[in-house]
């Protein structure tokens, strides 16, 4: 009876998950190149595998995006740690302001990339003007997508706009959950305000804190859409991340086998960094 | 730091003093005007002219205009002055705008079409979506089902493989089963997408509602899925409303997918807004128009959604 319920969504699941994946990883021992398919389907063994992982413009690849990520999650956690403790006062007008700071996230991020890009013109667009007002730089001397110096924190400053209220949202959900009789025992303690922070509000907001960072940086280390529009991997290849990496081979370049490979190694790399992570979270909930 | 303390005290023990909560208030509303600034500055560019958007310094005050809405919907030639004198008078508003610029309007722009499709297919998926959701979420939160929690695992693992890699198999076999560039085709893939949220958000609603209603109702002779209709649904419908909305959400502002596995016939909004273009590059205020009309509906989502979105946003991970 209950397999009833379930076997459509596992039916779907696999034929629109699982058969493709199976279907990759038989490709990627192959050399098939859809530019030219009329050629027999040759199975090279783990020549596509070897190929990528000695391959140093794909390690450097791998190191923007790992900057990327740093970078980026780390900024939302300061910026949204903050304004979760900030917003947790409870000021008049909380609710109003923080549904404001929410927008951002739910937006497309393909239509925010491409959106930015009008706002970092040089000329034409505001954001070197207001940066000119308060540094005097004048604001058509730097390109913030067209330097190489600046397009990679480019990218960290547009996604950390999007998505640090992702990190307060959760951050506020966990101070929420710290019950008031804590704070009142600290209180007849005599607890100073700074001690309150470091030995409650900080450790019991620690598992919302990792639980949000783990799903930023999976999600950040598959970043393609709002940095494909924003900058498209450049200037040169500065910000190209590694999914943007895959899409050229895949569909530009049209090397089948050897992007099946890359693809598999970017899905064990997110699978296997998941894993650990959950695991290290697990061990934080239980103490 | 005492005087505050003493102060704090004074009023409540854990409520923040008076003063506290105006400078956090203050520096929270800073940061919403600044977060909100670059979606003001979108939603002004719409009612900009060309020249007005492209100008050099940027303007922040302007003749406001629609013919970056009229661009967007429109297809135009531009013709002599001489070829627009001997037209007969214009009869419509957007007619006389467009022929101020030296241009005549040829057609409809493909808009309403990607639009059109994003509804289509963005719908499409979410009722299949909840509709798969709802049956699996239900055997999971009531029957012993044998490695259910592998089963939820490997449902919510489908989402963490990265577009780009998912589509190169998809692409594929989308084309010997002649369904890339279709509706149905991106409707199934935002489907499997979004079955794993709907799942998982589904099953958290559906625990917290008391088993004993269905359990009376299985006594009065109910069949399951009576139960599941008459008892269950009613009560779900909230939680169920919410995961709709979120599954909507997604299939409307993905890209990947999108730009990847669509080129015209099933094109949605995200890919085609950037290339919308007017004479000598992007068209901003066209752009801006589309992704104004484009952001309205998520606005609207996420107010109405505010009380579940914390739960959506962590697969129900997260539920206050």
């Amino acid at each position: 009876m209950a397999w009833l319920f379930v076997a459509p969504t596992i039916a779907l699941l696999l034929a629109i998950n699982i058969f493709p994946l199976v279907w990759m990883i038989r490709l990627s021992f192959t050399s098939l190149n859809l530019s030219m398919s009329y050629l027999p389907l040759r199975f090279v063994g783990l020549d596509n595998f070897t190929d990528i992982l000695t391959d140093e413009d794909v390690w450097f690849r791998l190191q923007t995006t790992a900057q990327f990520v740093i970078w980026s999650v780390a900024l939302q956690v300061v910026i949204g740690y903050g304004l979760a403790l900030l917003i947790n006062r409870q000021f008049r007008g909380h609710s109003f302001w923080t549904t404001i700071i929410l927008l951002p996230m739910m937006l497309s991020p393909a239509v925010v990339g491409n959106f930015w890009t009008l706002l970092l013109q040089p000329q034409i667009g505001p954001f070197n003007y207001v940066i000119s007002l308060f540094t005097g730089v004048p604001p058509s001397s730097f390109s913030m997508t067209g330097q190489v110096s600046l397009a990679p924190w480019t990218i960290v400053l547009v996604d950390t706009w999007m998505w640090a209220p992702y990190v307060m949202l959760i951050c506020l959900a966990g101070l929420r959950s710290i019950p008031d009789y804590i704070y009142e025992a600290a209180e007849v303690d005599r607890a100073s305000a700074w001690r309150q922070f470091w030995s409650i509000t900080l450790p019991m907001t620690v598992p919302f804190l990792m639980l949000a960072v783990l799903f930023r940086a999976i999600e950040n280390f598959k970043m393609f859409d709002m940095v494909n529009l924003l900058t498209s991997g450049g200037p040169g290849s500065t910000t190209e991340l590694v999914s943007i990496t895959l899409k050229r081979a895949a569909f530009e370049k049209w090397r089948t086998g050897y992007s099946s490979a890359l693809a598999i190694i970017l899905f064990v790399t997110v699978f296997g960094a998941a894993n650990i992570y959950v695991k290290a979270l697990n061990k934080v909930k239980q103490r | 730091m005492t005087a505050a303390l003493a102060k704090s005290t004074a009023h409540s023990i854990v409520e923040a003093s008076p003063r506290s909560k105006a400078v956090a208030g203050s520096l929270v509303i800073l940061y919403a005007v600044i977060t909100i600034l670059p979606l003001l500055w979108i939603v002004a560019t719409a009612f900009k002219s060309q020249s007005d958007a492209i100008a050099y310094p940027p303007k922040v005050i302007f003749e406001p205009t629609l013919e970056g809405y009229v661009n967007l919907f429109t297809v135009r030639t531009r013709q002599t002055p001489d070829f627009i004198a001997k037209l007969p008078p214009p009869e419509t508003w957007y007619d006389k705008l467009v022929r101020q610029r030296d241009m005549v309007i040829a057609g409809p722009s493909k808009v309403v079409p990607r639009f059109v499709n994003s509804l289509i297919i963005g719908f499409g998926s979410t009722f299949l979506a909840v509709f798969l959701g709802t049956l699996a979420a239900y055997a999971f939160s009531r029957f012993r089902i044998p490695l259910a929690d592998d089963l939820l695992f490997f449902i919510l693992s489908t989402r963490m493989m990265p577009p780009v890699a998912v589509a190169i198999p998809i692409y594929l076999m989308y084309r010997q089963l002649n369904l890339t560039d279709t509706r149905l085709g991106m409707i199934l893939l935002y489907t499997a997408v979004n079955v794993s949220l709907a799942v998982w958000l589904l099953k958290g609603f559906i625990d917290e509602i008391p088993r004993e209603y269905e359990e009376a109702a299985l006594v009065d002779g109910y069949t399951r899925l009576q139960a599941l209709r008459k008892v269950v649904l009613p009560q779900a419908v909230t939680g169920i409303a919410a995961t709709a909305i979120f599954c909507l959400i997604f299939s409307w502002n993905e890209y990947a997918f999108a730009v990847l596995l669509t080129s015209g016939e099933a094109q949605t909004m995200p890919p085609f807004i950037p290339f919308i273009i007017g004479e000598g590059g992007q068209d901003w205020p066209a752009v801006a128009a589309a992704t104004t009309l484009f952001v309205v509906p998520i606005v609207l989502f996420t107010v109405l959604l505010r009380k579940h979105l914390l739960r959506g946003i962590t697969f129900g991970a997260v539920r206050k």
